[in-house]
């Protein structure tokens, strides 16, 4: 699966999670960068990310992410 | 299941389509926290508010989410305060922290049983045998001081029952162990619950059995984000902390209505004959007798059985009467509807017999055309959706927990002999002439007494259920009764009515308030099975009379309309109490200087 791809789910993911049909994300999109996402919706976020991907981030990668395209990349492994 | 306050809104129908739609979803699959929480957009207005406070030590904030979402399905607003992350202990022993300030009518507690388990772990191990009663101890602690700096009641979460793998299986021959002392803990907590009847045990450990430890929890949440439970059990826990506050609210189930082929025996009657249907032995029959065994169960606790089934009524009478393996007989069905007409009719049919709401009815049929069109029709019976095949009936129906409650007395087991009693009753009402004949002839006599420890637990019973003929519906536990029952402030009075049928039991409460030299009427409630019967004027004579003697002058009462009580809209009217207007609100007094003591056929005893 591309990163553009996986971009692509992630941004109709935290649409729904964080309710906002308008949210756009690039790479280096961070949690600063958006109203709704906060250490809660996080939360929310990464349990949506492992439904949606069918996998389970470990504890060290969920406190790893700096921003949106790190997480893709770890996504990408997961799911290749 | 329950209805909001408004009845007839739009909303409110729309909301019923909801839930019939939510309900079909439920059995096949579980609400994910992301789809109930959709629910906190819709429209709470109207609905019965229930302040509820959430104390943890885990991280509680997607829970109180998941708890008001789940409220809204049930047809409550739950207005919540959360204590804040580790709050148990100040909140609860601290008489003017937050928590009661808020003034909740419900706290839920949860302890985390990894905390606990750590705890555990720390104890030298020459301790550990006592480690079960220190806990108990601390919960004894909090259920008292919520006791003496408020009214609320407290639901306190049981633990699921996991494994440490030291001793293994061994473990249960150990009082060290850590699973003995678990076990030890829910154990003693149910006779907790039993001691004050405040607690209500909000049981995870079946929740945790049910649904398994691994669904229950996720590592990285727990270590990362303090949170006890997986974000997608937090449904499974809400809806189950909500059935409680439902059941303390009065919104409880009353009667289970069966269809008979194929839901009570494999195989059509009509067509198959007595010998084929498949029960007991024959054929999948046992898979119908646990559906059997299952009702029967119901019946005896009190939930009144009923019959709804397409067929000539004297074939379907026939397996009651003469087949060996029927586990129910006809005397265990209240109301018995065979014939050819619809459902949904015989449904209505049914509910008037009882005189109960439709939200108190469930319908079970196999027949999934037969469920839809009495959902369509009758939104508020709950109808569960059925597993195709009969071997999965039983399991299906006792997963759904349909029959919640906050109290139980002993005059529960007799609901089905007294709706036979009325049925027998309302048989001798079309031989008389008049009403005033057949009031005579039915030989009433009624007792008064006041609030004591015998009563208490069906007083209160009373005030959570009854929904009718109610004027204020303010709802008491046992322990609200014994505090009224102790109050120089307060005279409750508990009337029971017997007749040449049968008794009626406790059917009648009043709780008045002194104010000055006037009797404010806090609760005025009756059962609706002694409708029509003179009940109201033979208590209205006897708390006039106890008003005088103790140097009173006027009763002072108040109607509260909800969704249910308008049947009692002109009660203080018709009964010669005149209106007032005090501080906005509108009050029915009556005079002791004006009254005239209302003729009626009801003896005092």
């Amino acid at each position: 699966m591309t990163h553009t791809r996986i971009l692509s789910e992630i941004q109709d993911i935290m649409r729904r999670v964080f309710d906002n049909e308008d949210l756009n994300i690039v790479e280096a999109t961070t949690a600063k960068d958006i109203r709704e996402w906060d250490s809660l919706s996080h939360i929310e976020l990464i349990v949506a990310i492992e439904k949606h991907f069918h996998f389970k981030f470990t504890l060290k990668e969920v406190q790893s992410f700096h921003n949106v395209g790190e997480m893709c990349g770890a996504i990408a492994q997961k799911v290749s | 299941m329950s209805q909001p306050f408004r009845v007839g809104s739009l909303r409110h129908r729309e909301q019923s389509k909801f839930l019939s739609v939510c309900r079909v979803k439920c059995v096949v699959m579980m609400v994910s926290f992301a789809d109930l929480k959709a629910n906190l957009k819709k429209d709470f207005s109207g609905l019965r508010c229930v302040r509820v406070a959430v104390a943890s030590d885990s991280a509680m904030q997607h829970f109180t989410v998941a708890l008001r979402a789940s409220g809204y399905e049930a047809g409550l607003d739950l207005i919540i305060h959360d204590a804040g992350y580790d709050q148990i202990e100040r909140s609860i022993f601290d008489p003017s922290s937050d928590l009661y300030g808020f003034g909740p009518q419900c706290i839920v507690i949860l302890h985390w049983v990894e905390k606990l388990f750590e705890r555990f772990q720390r104890t030298p191990p020459a301790e550990r045998s006592g480690f079960a009663d220190v806990h108990l101890s601390l919960v004894r602690s909090l259920i008292e001081a919520v006791g003496r700096n408020s009214q609320s009641r407290f639901l306190y979460a049981n633990f699921p029952e996991f494994s440490d793998g030291v001793y293994g299986n061994y473990s249960s021959k150990l009082t060290t162990s850590w699973l003995f002392q678990i076990r030890k803990i829910n154990f003693e907590l149910m006779a907790l619950a039993r001691e004050f009847p405040n607690l209500f045990i909000n049981d995870l450990a079946v929740l945790a059995a049910r649904h398994g430890a691994l669904a229950m929890r996720d590592a990285k949440l727990a270590v990362s984000a303090h949170m006890a439970f997986a974000l997608d059990f937090l449904p499974i826990l809400a809806t189950n902390t909500v059935r409680i506050i439902c059941a303390i609210e009065g919104r409880t189930r009353k009667c289970l209505v069966l269809d008979l082929d194929n839901t009570l025996w494999g195989g059509v009657i009509g067509d198959d004959g007595l010998e084929n249907i498949e029960i007991g032995g024959l054929g999948i029959g046992s898979a119908f007798t646990r559906v059997q065994l299952w009702a029967k169960q119901l019946k005896q606790r009190g939930i009144v059985l009923a019959v709804c089934s397409k067929n000539t009524e004297s074939v379907a009478l026939e397996p009651f009467k003469k087949h060996p393996d029927m586990v129910l007989r006809q005397e265990d069905i209240a109301v018995f509807v065979a014939n050819w007409e619809s459902k949904v009719d015989n449904i209505r049919h049914i509910r008037s017999v009882l005189e109960i709401g439709l939200d108190a009815m469930v319908f079970v049929d196999d027949s999934p055309v037969e469920r839809e069109l009495v959902r369509n029709a009758l939104p508020e019976v709950f109808v569960p959706e059925m597993p195709e095949d009969p071997a999965e009936f039983a399991e299906t129906l006792q997963r759904l927990e349909l029959f919640e409650t906050a109290s139980i007395t002993e005059e529960d087991a007799d609901r089905t002999l007294q709706y036979q009693q009325e049925a027998r009753r309302r048989e001798l009402v079309t031989t008389f002439q008049g009403a005033e004949d057949f009031l005579r002839s039915l030989e009433m006599v009624a007792a008064v007494e006041a609030f004591t420890p015998f009563n208490a637990p069906r007083v209160a019973q009373l005030t959570q259920r009854s929904n009718q003929f109610n004027l204020r519906t303010v709802r008491y536990t046992e322990e609200d009764i014994r505090r009224i029952a102790s109050s120089s402030a307060h005279r409750g009075f508990a009337y029971s009515l017997a007749d040449k049928f049968g008794s009626y039991g406790l059917i009648c409460v009043v709780i008045l308030r002194s104010q000055e030299r006037e009797l404010l009427i806090d609760t005025w409630l009756m059962s609706c099975r002694v409708l029509k019967r003179g009940m109201e004027h033979f208590v209205l004579n006897h708390l006039v009379r106890a008003g005088r003697e103790a140097g009173f002058t006027a009763l002072v009462g108040e109607y509260l309309p909800t969704a249910k009580n308008a049947l009692v809209k002109d009660h203080y009217a018709s009964l010669g109490f005149s209106r007032c207007i005090q501080n906005g609100a509108e009050l029915w007094r009556l005079k002791f200087v004006d009254f005239v003591s209302t003729p009626n056929h009801i003896k005092n005893s």
